[in-house]
């Protein structure tokens, strides 16, 4: 009866996880528009509801009624799995992020993360290289030159910024003595390691940018020179497809900032599912904040940067840290 | 209770074994080196799905992150950057390299068969049971015999790519005449 109970509480929580994130992520689409245009001093989407409220419900009725269309020259499997790819890969990397201790529901201890395995960080980075392969097909599927320009673009800048972003992790790994992000947690009580490792997080942050393809690194999209890159020949539910993904993977690299650098899902008085909801939501503004405030890089100068900064730094951060942390001093 | 969770891994090995074979000889004979790349990660995928059976989740992990993931994205990257998908058509024609590949596939096999009928695989047991993984970690073990044991051969190895990366840094370097 046991596994009974265990195989309905992980579909549970897989089906309500999956419901609670599509509902941020709509909403982060929102959020977004919102504070883009406050900050370009315009008052964003207000005419859908109170305040705008009903703004994202609109445009999937609106998405899910265009017309569906594939370009003639697109190879037609993989330019429809494409979206897929992107929408799975996002989704799936949260499934390892703990966002609250343990409740007791019906008699029953459940603790707040969908699988809590032994390299949860590592299963992270390998799914955040997955998702990037959405990019890269759906570019190239189009058969779009502009289109395989964006794909071209995406995977070398996945190539040059995924070292950095692993490098990055490194000193979380060194200080928490684990990969189980859930140990990362613990390790952090008392102290975020954003207060012991402030450059690892700067480097997250800027390496991660460059995974989810955002200002100043949206370079497979640029669409005043691309128009569009990548998702040039989408249309209707499958760019709606690529928008979700998008957004959701955004918010899934904030909830790896708040686990990894800022205590995760631990907080005084509010309970664990409510102080990670308040500490992502903050990455999210920043993450809209500095789309508003930088201009997009030029190509080479991102390429130059990840390989001959952005690298270099990490590795020196990475042999600093552990040289403190050998002498005892973190 | 064990039973069902034995005949539950027997399925999943059944299946991640068969999609890991039949991806493998759609990559050899699909004629777009794209569709074969795509096909050569579906193959990558199945195979890790082996290793976490054989309790190695590490070795799962870094084999989807590294083959998977980085290097068949540079593979896709190469293809797409020389467009190869539009003229690759030649393979077709070369009857000469399908005779020897034919051979040496078939050749292989009956290796592999005598093999299998001729070598009884009772070893001797390692000192890492199962068990013992379990309370230790799977990452901490496959470290601790990296940087430990095998730190020589470990070593050696990243020599060997490093000659590989300064090698291909002077063969790309603009030549000065």
């Amino acid at each position: 009866m046991e596994a009974v109970y265990t195989l309905i509480e992980m579909v549970v929580k897989n089906i309500v996880v999956v419901l609670v994130l599509m509902g941020f992520v709509a909403y982060t689409t929102l959020l977004e528009r919102k504070l883009l245009g406050r900050l370009q001093v315009r008052p964003g989407p207000n005419r859908v509801g109170p305040f705008g409220l009903l703004q994202p419900l609109a445009d999937g009725v609106k998405s899910f009624f265009k017309e569906d269309i594939i370009p003639d020259e697109a190879d037609k499997t993989i330019y429809v799995l494409a979206p897929g790819i992107s929408l799975f890969a996002a989704l799936s990397m949260f499934a390892v992020i703990p966002f609250g201790g343990t409740i007791t529901l019906l008699g029953r201890e459940i603790n707040l993360v969908i699988a809590n395995i032994d390299t949860g960080l590592l299963y992270l980075l390998a799914m955040a290289t997955l998702g990037e392969y959405g990019v890269v097909l759906g570019g190239w599927a189009s058969g779009n030159k502009y289109g395989v320009l964006g794909a071209l673009r995406a995977a070398a800048q996945m190539i040059s910024y995924e070292v950095p972003l692993g490098l990055a992790v490194i000193g979380t790994i060194i200080l928490a003595g684990s990969l189980n992000l859930g140990e990362i947690v613990a390790a952090q009580e008392g102290m975020w390691f954003i207060v012991k490792y402030p450059f690892g997080f700067i480097f997250y942050l800027v390496a991660g940018l460059a995974e989810i393809n955002r200002t100043p690194f949206d370079m497979p999209e640029s669409e005043s020179e691309l128009a569009c890159g990548f998702n040039i020949e989408y249309s209707s539910m499958k760019f709606a497809t690529f928008m979700i993904a998008e957004y959701a993977h955004m918010f899934t690299v904030a909830a790896i900032v708040t686990t990894l650098f800022l205590g995760g899902w631990m907080g005084p008085w509010l309970p664990g599912p409510v102080w990670f909801l308040i500490k992502v939501f903050a990455v999210i503004f920043f993450f809209i904040w500095e789309r508003g405030t930088y201009p997009r890089l030029r190509y080479d100068h991102i390429m130059h940067f990840g390989w001959k900064v952005l690298l270099p730094l990490t590795l020196l951060n990475v042999v600093v840290t552990a040289a403190l942390v050998a002498l005892g001093v973190l | 209770m064990i039973g069902i969770g034995i005949g539950f891994k027997w399925f999943i090995f059944v299946v991640a074994a068969l999609v890991a074979t039949g991806s493998s000889l759609m990559m050899v004979t699909r004629k777009n080196p794209i569709h074969s790349a795509l096909w050569l990660i579906v193959t990558f995928f199945s195979v890790a799905i082996l290793y976490v059976l054989l309790n190695a989740t590490f070795i799962a992990v870094a084999q989807v992150m590294v083959y998977a993931g980085a290097i068949m994205m540079l593979v896709l990257f190469v293809i797409m950057l020389i467009h190869l998908e539009w003229g690759a058509q030649w393979t077709s024609s070369r009857s000469f390299a399908k005779l020897m590949g034919g051979i040496i596939t078939i050749m292989l096999f009956l290796q592999i068969l005598a093999g299998v009928f001729t070598y009884s695989s009772v070893g001797q047991h390692g000192i890492y049971s199962a068990q013992k993984l379990a309370e230790l970690g799977n990452t901490r073990a496959v470290g601790g015999l990296l940087y430990g044991k095998y730190v020589f051969a470990f070593e050696v190895a990243s020599i060997l790519l490093l000659v590989g990366i300064v090698g291909a840094v002077l063969l790309a370097r603009k030549r000065k005449d």
